[in-house]
């Protein structure tokens, strides 16, 4: 399949040339790729057939933990941030996770929005610890001992999100084609069958929670850094619903549709934002309403369908 | 205290008005196979479904190996060594058949790191094997979801086997099966099994395979056992024709 | 805590229980039914909550009777459930009763998105005021603290009637059954010649209409904003799964739960308050993970 190669080659042509494009292009791209990398994420747990509704949750876990660390230490350093926030994230995920991975559905789509939610009304009340709704700002840190100014940071922070985005998306991969990672598909088809190879179903799907907190937590540490600002908003519902309607549209089978989504999704929002000002929340869900009804296998499953590329058996849901 | 393998004790549990076990002993020696015949509603998939943990009786015990195995999760009975072949097959359905054996594979081997995908496990000639033992072998890339009942039967059986247990629980086994597949592979599965040193429990309501593959017969009624012992005198005994096998 | 905090904290959180009930009650009798549960609930409410407030103030700009007020209420409720839950019903969810779980839940949240954008655009984002319907019935006084009449009576007496009523519609009309005939078996039911579609959009438009109506009656006693809507979901989603998915009287005993709890919580540790419904449901469902009554179901294989 020479298709492959030649894709990478011409992402990475792009993503070279882009900084040389425009300012607001870099910032483009970074804000799309953390989105990617949270969305990433969700599809880790699309793939046991759950989606949740508050992950959110350690995006704004990832963004407060830099902020706080970073305001604390004046700055702090570029990449010990992204690994404390990754951490915190990730911890966030295991003691949350240990409660939620034992629903399914319904209830676990929805007691990831009720402590996301929770998270947010805490963000906006405590005030003199976080800055209420006004959030807190994010000083620029250094990066490996060296001061940037603001045009260097974002070119940093803009390579720091492509390898990211590659590093994790290639993980992740790798992790899906696992056993760990195939046994997610096998909660979704058949938790009982799983229980009695003598599989603990939680634990697979609790491993998979940690792993989408941590990447969660990423994007938003990233995105804050970028934004210099962390606000309660992005623990909002309507960020976990953004994050859950790239990951639909970008296809659930395929790592690269998280990023594609991300992208498309941001380059559309652009644009909408012209048209639609006030209607774009209201444009989303109608659209995410169209991609259930009518296409629900998303970007790249139109792409395997188009380039005839096998697709991992996937079988549909008798009604 | 028997040194049976499977060793159920006074097993009771009702569903509503249903009981569905009624004071159920039962040994499970090494090595035998043990059919476990009656009629539908009498409790025989109960049965099984209490010794694997997937139910918890009101009353009784259920050991394995001498150790106390009673309403422990299924994936724990399963580690210990016993492994399920069902009813209705089930079958991790967006997997090929492949799959559903190299997970069941990784499951055993505790194959958990992400350094290697789960088509290249070592253990895949061998899970090639067993499909091939149940003549499933050239369906080994077909995705498990559309496969006719005869094979879904048999991967399921494949499934458990996979798991190298010492005891293989299976519940009509080749049902579905065309008839003249069923005694071949049959004949295959329980030299297999004599090989390996498994025993087996088989719940069966064709009275040829009994004959054929059983050396000893328990047979259930509503929820109790009416009798069990080797096949030529429990299959000869009037109130066990009239139960179970019929006019 | 004195005697008297304890008796302003009680009153005000069976008040809150109440309203917090008629949505949990809808949300968890959509469930019930139809096995859907309805993230747009949330929406439901705000609208109850914003149509109350405007057609209130419409009958005053009119000049009419303010006791009208009241009416206008159960008004504004009936008209939300029956056209926007209605709409919901017979143009989006019947199409996706025959579709996997997780696909439902996302088609009822980006409703929910697409409501709460219509909301703002239709009513804007500053607050409303309704205080009319609370003014008007006037002080109690219990043990010589002052009440609103509306908080200490209406409210729990309308709770109190939609429990009462729902037991009364379910268990002793032919249409009540008939809802609790596809509730046991849906397959069962349309086996003997239910109509399943009819009953789905009956059971939705009520569910709606509850929701709604929990927001008409929030209305007076609140300041009207955008994210009441995202606030009550999780909320009503709280009280409901810790009674139980799909258990009615349940429910009514865990909004008490919740309601009081929070409003203790409120007097006692108020940076706990939001915390508090769902601290009581965690601790709930870790003790029993389908919720306080629900009914174990035997799982088959």
């Amino acid at each position: 399949m020479p298709w492959r190669p030649v894709l990478i080659a011409a992402a990475a042509l792009v993503a070279l040339a882009a900084p040389f494009a425009a300012g607001w292009v870099q910032t483009f791209l970074i804000l799309a790729l953390a989105k990617g990398l949270a969305v990433l994420g969700i599809l880790v747990l699309l793939q046991a057939g759950q989606v949740s509704f508050g992950h959110a949750l350690y995006f704004a876990i990832g963004a407060y933990a830099v902020a706080f660390v970073a305001r604390g230490l004046a700055g702090g350093e570029l990449v010990t941030l992204l690994l404390f926030s990754a951490i915190i994230a990730g911890l966030g995920g295991l003691v949350i996770g240990l409660f939620v991975v034992r629903y399914r559905y319904i209830f676990f789509g929805m007691l990831n929005l009720a402590f996301s939610m929770v998270f947010y009304s805490i963000l906006e009340k405590f005030f003199h610890l976080t800055g209420g709704s006004d959030g807190i700002r994010v000083p620029r840190p250094s990066v490996l001992g060296l001061t940037l100014g603001r045009d260097g940071f974002e070119l940093t922070l803009y390579v720091v999100a492509i390898v990211c985005a590659v590093l994790f998306g290639v993980l992740v991969h790798r992790y899906l084609k696992s056993p760990l990672g195939q046994a997610l598909r096998a909660i979704k088809s058949n938790e009982t069958r799983l229980e009695y190879i003598g599989v603990s179903a939680r634990r697979v799907l609790l491993v998979a929670y940690v792993v989408s907190a941590v990447l969660c937590g990423l994007g938003g540490a990233i995105t804050a850094l970028a934004q210099g600002l962390a606000t309660p908003e992005y623990a909002f519902w309507i960020r976990s619903g953004e994050f859950v309607f790239i990951a639909i549209l970008g296809g659930a089978a395929h790592v690269a549709g998280a990023f594609v989504g991300a992208l498309a999704f941001e380059g559309i929002r652009s644009f909408a934002a012209v048209i639609f000002a006030d209607g774009w929340q209201m444009a989303l869900g109608l659209m995410l309403i169209a991609v259930v009804l009518f296409a629900s296998e998303g970007i790249a499953g139109l792409w395997v369908k188009l380039t005839g590329k096998s697709a991992p058996a996937k079988a549909e849901a008798a009604p | 205290m028997s040194n049976a393998l499977l060793s159920a004790r006074d097993l009771s549990i009702r569903f509503g008005g249903v009981v569905a076990a009624s004071n159920i002993s039962l040994d499970v020696h090494e090595g035998e196979n043990l059919a476990i015949i009656g009629p539908n509603g009498a409790g025989k998939t109960t049965f099984l479904n209490i010794c694997t943990g997937w139910l918890r009786p009101a009353l009784g015990s259920v050991s394995f190996m001498g150790r106390d195995i009673t309403a422990h999760a299924p994936r724990d009975i399963t580690r210990l060594g016993i492994a399920r072949a069902f009813q209705i097959p089930q079958l991790f359905t967006e997997h090929t058949v492949l799959e559903n054996m190299l997970l069941a594979a990784a499951a055993h081997a505790g194959r958990w790191t992400p350094f290697r995908t789960l088509e290249s496990i070592p253990e895949r000639a061998a899970m090639m094997d067993l499909l091939a033992l149940v003549g499933c072998a050239d369906i080994a890339h077909e995705n498990a979801l559309h496969l006719p009942e005869g094979q879904r039967k048999l991967v399921d059986i494949a499934i458990a086997l996979a798991l190298q247990p010492k005891l293989l629980l299976m519940d009509e086994p080749t049902a579905g099966v065309a008839s003249s597949e069923k005694f071949g592979i049959m004949d295959m599965i329980v030299a297999a099994l004599k090989q390996r040193g498994v025993t087996s429990v088989f719940v069966e309501h064709d009275m040829d395979m009994v004959t054929r593959y059983a050396n000893r017969v328990a047979v259930w009624t509503t929820g109790a056992i009416l009798r069990e012992g080797a096949p030529k005198d429990v299959l000869a005994d009037p109130e066990v024709i009239r139960t179970v096998i019929g006019g | 805590m004195s005697a008297q905090t304890m008796a302003l904290a009680f009153f005000d959180g069976v008040a809150y229980a109440a309203l917090v009930f008629l949505v949990a009650v809808g949300l968890t009798l959509i469930f019930g039914v139809m096995r859907i549960l309805n993230i747009a609930h949330g929406s439901l409410y705000a609208f109850g909550a914003y149509a109350a407030a405007s057609l209130v103030a419409g009958l005053g700009l009119m000049g009419w009777s303010p006791w009208l007020a009241y009416p206008a209420l159960a008004v504004a409720a009936a008209l939300v459930g029956i056209i926007v839950g209605g709409a919901i019903e017979t143009l989006l969810l019947q199409r996706i009763y025959a579709k996997e779980e997780s696909l439902q839940l996302l088609v009822t949240f980006a409703v929910f998105m697409v409501l709460e954008n219509v909301q703002r655009l239709v009513w804007g984002v500053q607050p409303y005021f309704v205080a009319e319907p609370v003014q008007m019935l006037g002080n109690i006084n219990l043990g010589g603290i002052d009440y609103t009449r509306y908080q200490t009576l209406l409210l729990p007496a309308v709770a109190l009637a939609v429990l009462l009523g729902l037991r009364l519609f379910l268990k002793g009309t032919l249409s009540g059954q008939i809802i609790l005939a596809v509730t046991e078996d849906r397959e069962a039911a349309t086996a003997i010649g239910v109509n399943a579609k009819r009953v789905f959009f009956v059971t939705f438009v009520i569910g709606a209409s509850l929701a709604a109506l929990g927001g008409a009656l929030a209305a007076p006693t609140t300041s009207i904003l955008p994210g009441m809507g995202a606030d009550m979901i999780v909320l009503s989603f709280a009280v409901a799964a810790t009674a139980g998915l799909g258990q009615i009287e349940g429910a009514a005993l865990t909004a008490l739960l919740i309601g009081l709890g929070r409003s203790f919580a409120v007097y006692l540790a108020p940076e706990f308050e939001v915390l508090t419904p769902y601290l009581i449901m965690v601790l709930v469902l870790l003790a029993r993970p389908q919720g306080l009554f629900a009914r174990p179901e035997a799982r088959r294989i």
